[in-house]
């Protein structure tokens, strides 16, 4: 039993693993700097937002939605986080919780009108993209805000252990996600809601709580990632973090995800955000220029999609 | 009127699978004549002419059009060679205007661009020859009413030229008005020596229209007849045909005196005051044709739809109550299999277990909201084992198994979740027969537990073998019910057509439909 368990899961992830061995070999080789231990805590550092956001996205895209506003979110919780650290003297940790519940919140808000108005969430989420983004210029009076030291130890590495907090928790958010998803009553019937939400209801489910929690989720997931990013830049950027919910969906894409619902691992999106940091410092490191980066990242993820879609194909009996 | 057959369809036979739906057919249409098609549901007629109009190719069999090799393998080729098919469905592109939609395949362009003047001008000549000068052309076809849409559709259907044309059910969404100026059309097109394909389940329009009728029964050719030398009540003896009931002796009654299930005056939708009961232990079958409201009836208790009017009565709610969701039904003490398992029944991608627990994780695999996985494994492999599921194992996904299994996957979810009632629409549909025994032994052990069932079918043996007692629901409405005592094959089927043959008389069919004719050959 336990030997076929592993056995599934080396199938399960094995392709994933497999792409990225072979991104660190090409690096290691064709780069003198990448095979240290000094890039491996590079990547370990820079992932921690990206991979919360991944987590949330995870499960979004499970149920069949799709949440755009991850960006801004994170921006708005970041910005929430340092104007109460700054300006109102609080904590870093009862900032954090404000700037959670404020993304938690919004995210519900999505959930609320999407789930429940059954308006698609492609364009709620896109509403919510600007408005959080016009909120935290509002919070921010559209100027950075300066924190320093005080969030700055999140996203550092620990003395002796190579990883920042801000990484274990992240991993540890990984972790939780996966658990809830295979393991949890709430993981099965996000997957059931997103392979087929008419069944769910025949099936005597009220499908829509749960549709809207996982919104909530990550809304959280932002709160954190929102720290994560100000920690490593000791600074709140009003105009930081665009465009990353595309990095997130990649992510989840790449680890198999199904935009179309039912089917995805937040392990596999965590690789997938993996993959994607590699591919970035790698290529970095080897001198390629950013339109060529630019080019070469989209290849990789077409290219991972299509061999995704090949394998299910294959798969399929009939 | 010629004599020389236009279409001749020979030996016609198509098989899905194990399964044959039509057998040895051979009909034969003269141009110039409307030929009905009747039979109850699943005799066939719809399956004959989606092979004539070349949406599906038959199994053995050739066809002649005009004294030529006919063997069309597209819609498209079909319609190249002058055949033209209206099915009950309406193909109409929504978002579009009707003219776009009356001259899809020939909208009017100049090197790519359309011209709408010309477009428009052609849709109104074809609208108001068939009597739709109110309907504006560049109104989008949604924006229609069904009858008016429908209208359309045929107008589509009509406005190209054709040698053979089948209307499958046009009236069935159409006013009496509108139903008088399709007939004249028809009529019209008859004199320019078309030959109509043309089935309906209303009777009295069939009586009224049609030159000759042919008769299909579970698939196979029953005759041929001129129309006038027919009752009503001839025609739905020739449908219905003798009824064998040979398994009506082993039957075993499990019925109680304890009421399990009683609905009221239930009203949604199509479904028009419905009431009926169903004590502990008791099996009843609900039959009708199609389109008579079988499945809504379904859905409107278990609150899939929600009714507007009456309620519904059962043990855990004695005071009655309008579900207005699945979960209170389910709470309640429901359960409803659904006819297309695939769309609303299962989750096709995922596997046995998580289908088969899917409606009981908190009830029983669960503590604390942890999956409790060993659990589910094993009760889920005691479902595969005691309903016979053929599979390798309980983590397969339910899409690679056969219809048949896949039926078993999605009751074991309700076997699992356990329930007072039990809702069964079309259980065995598609299915083989192995599988088909299985679901009514299963039905038979369900009953002997006390457990009330009710059992939408199309297939009267199968309510025959399987049922205590038959409601016949037409036209949305409950008209009958038969004990097993005093029913009969004819006298279900004359319940089932009952709202189809002029209102409020008794079937003295000469009076009615011949004054009905007079009428109109004036």
């Amino acid at each position: 039993m336990n030997q076929s368990k592993w056995f599934q899961s080396v199938v399960q992830y094995g392709g994933l693993l497999l792409v990225l061995l072979l991104l660190v070999i090409v690096f290691s080789v064709s780069s003198n700097n990448f095979f240290q231990v000094s890039t491996l805590v590079t990547i370990a550092n820079q992932i921690p937002d990206l991979t919360f956001l991944a987590v949330g996205m995870t499960l979004v895209l499970i149920v069949r939605g799709i949440d755009l506003s991850v960006g801004s979110l994170l921006a708005l919780s970041s910005a929430v986080l340092g104007v109460l650290m700054v300006n109102q003297g609080w904590s870093i940790g009862s900032a954090l919780v404000a700037a959670m519940l404020v993304a938690g919140l919004c995210g519900t808000i999505n959930g609320l009108i999407s789930v429940g108005l059954g308006i698609p969430s492609f364009i709620v989420t896109l509403g919510m993209l600007e408005i959080a983004r016009g909120a935290t210029k509002v919070v921010t009076d559209s100027q950075s805000v300066y924190i320093g030291s005080k969030v700055e130890w999140f996203g550092q590495p620990l003395g002796s252990v190579p990883f920042s907090p801000a990484f274990v928790v992240a991993v540890l958010a990984v972790i939780m996600g996966q658990f809830i998803l295979t393991k949890t009553v709430f993981g099965r019937y996000c997957v059931a809601i997103g392979t087929n939400v008419e069944a769910v209801r025949m099936s005597g489910i009220r499908s829509a709580p749960y549709a809207i929690a996982v919104f909530g989720i990550s809304g959280l997931m932002c709160g954190l990632a929102g720290l994560a990013q100000t920690s490593r830049l000791s600074t709140v950027d009003p105009n930081g973090a665009i465009g990353i919910e595309l990095a997130a969906i990649a992510a989840c894409v790449i680890g198999g995800t199904s935009l179309m619902g039912g089917r995805g691992s937040v392990v596999s999106s965590f690789i997938g955000v993996l993959i994607i940091q590699v591919l970035q410092t790698g290529l970095a490191q080897v001198g390629v220029s950013d339109a060529n980066k630019q080019i070469i990242t989209g290849t990789v993820i077409v290219v991972a999609v299509l061999l995704d879609a090949l394998r299910i194909r294959w798969g399929k009996p009939t | 009127m010629s004599q020389t057959p236009l279409l001749q369809t020979i030996k016609l036979t198509k098989h899905y699978g194990d399964v044959t739906v039509l057998r040895n057919v051979s009909l034969d249409v003269r141009a110039g004549e409307i030929h009905a098609l009747l039979g109850a549901n699943g005799a066939g007629k719809s399956t004959l002419c989606k092979i004539i109009s070349g949406l599906i190719s038959p199994s053995d069999g050739t066809m002649q059009l005009a004294g030529a090799n006919y063997a069309p393998q597209t819609k498209q080729q079909a319609e190249a060679s002058g055949v033209e098919i209206v099915q009950q469905e309406l193909n109409l592109i929504g978002t579009l205007s009707v003219a776009e939609n009356l001259l899809l395949t020939r909208l009017p362009n100049r090197g790519g661009l359309l011209r709408s003047r010309l477009l428009h001008d052609q849709a109104r000549r074809i609208l108001d020859r068939f009597g739709l000068s109110q309907v504006a052309t560049g109104a989008p076809v949604e924006s229609l009413g069904v009858g008016h849409q429908q209208m359309v559709e045929i107008a589509t259907a009509l406005a190209r030229q054709c040698r053979v044309l089948i209307l499958d059910e046009p009236t069935a969404a159409l006013s009496g008005t509108e139903s008088e100026q399709l007939f004249g059309h028809l009529r019209g097109l008859r004199e320019q020596g078309v030959g109509i394909i043309y089935i309906s389940h209303r009777l009295d329009e069939v009586a009224a229209i049609s030159d000759r009728i042919t008769v299909l029964r579970d698939g196979q050719y029953v005759t041929t007849r001129k129309t006038a030398s027919l009752r009503a009540d001839d025609m739905v003896d020739l449908i219905s045909g003798d009824a064998p009931q040979s398994q009506a002796a082993r039957y075993q009654s499990h019925r109680t005196d304890e009421m399990a299930l009683q609905v009221r005056s239930l009203t949604c939708g199509k479904v028009r005051d419905v009431s009926l009961q169903v004590h502990r232990g008791q099996r009843l079958g609900i039959t009708g044709l199609v389109g008579s409201g079988r499945t809504e009836c379904l859905r409107a208790i278990f609150g899939a739809d929600v009714a507007t009017s009456g309620e519904v009565m059962l043990r855990a709610r004695p005071l009655g109550v309008r579900f207005s969701s699945p979960s209170q039904a389910v709470a309640a003490g429901l359960a409803m299999v659904t006819e297309d398992r695939r769309q609303n029944g299962l989750l096709l991608s995922q596997s046995i277990a998580v289908n088969t627990t899917l409606g009981s994780l908190w009830k029983r695999f669960s503590r604390w909201g942890l999956l409790q996985g060993a659990h589910e494994r094993s009760v889920s492999s005691d479902m595969v084992d005691d309903l016979g599921i053929q599979c390798q194992t309980t983590q397969q996904s339910v899409a690679t198994l056969s219809g048949g299994n896949q039926q078993k996957v999605a009751i074991a979810k309700w076997l699992v979740r356990d329930a007072d009632v039990f809702l069964f629409d079309e259980p065995t549909r598609g299915i083989d027969v192995a599988a088909r025994r299985r679901i009514y032994r299963l039905l038979e052990s369900l009953s002997a537990q006390g457990k009330a069932c009710v059992i939408v079918s199309s297939d009267l043996q199968e309510l025959f073998e399987n049922c205590d007692s038959i409601a016949v629901m037409c036209d949305g409405r409950l008209v009958e019910t038969f004990e097993r005592k005093n029913w009969s094959q004819e006298k279900i089927m004359r319940a089932s057509f009952s709202g189809y043959i002029q209102a409020g008389d008794t079937m003295t069919g000469d009076t009615v439909i011949g004054d009905k004719m007079m009428g109109e050959s004036v």
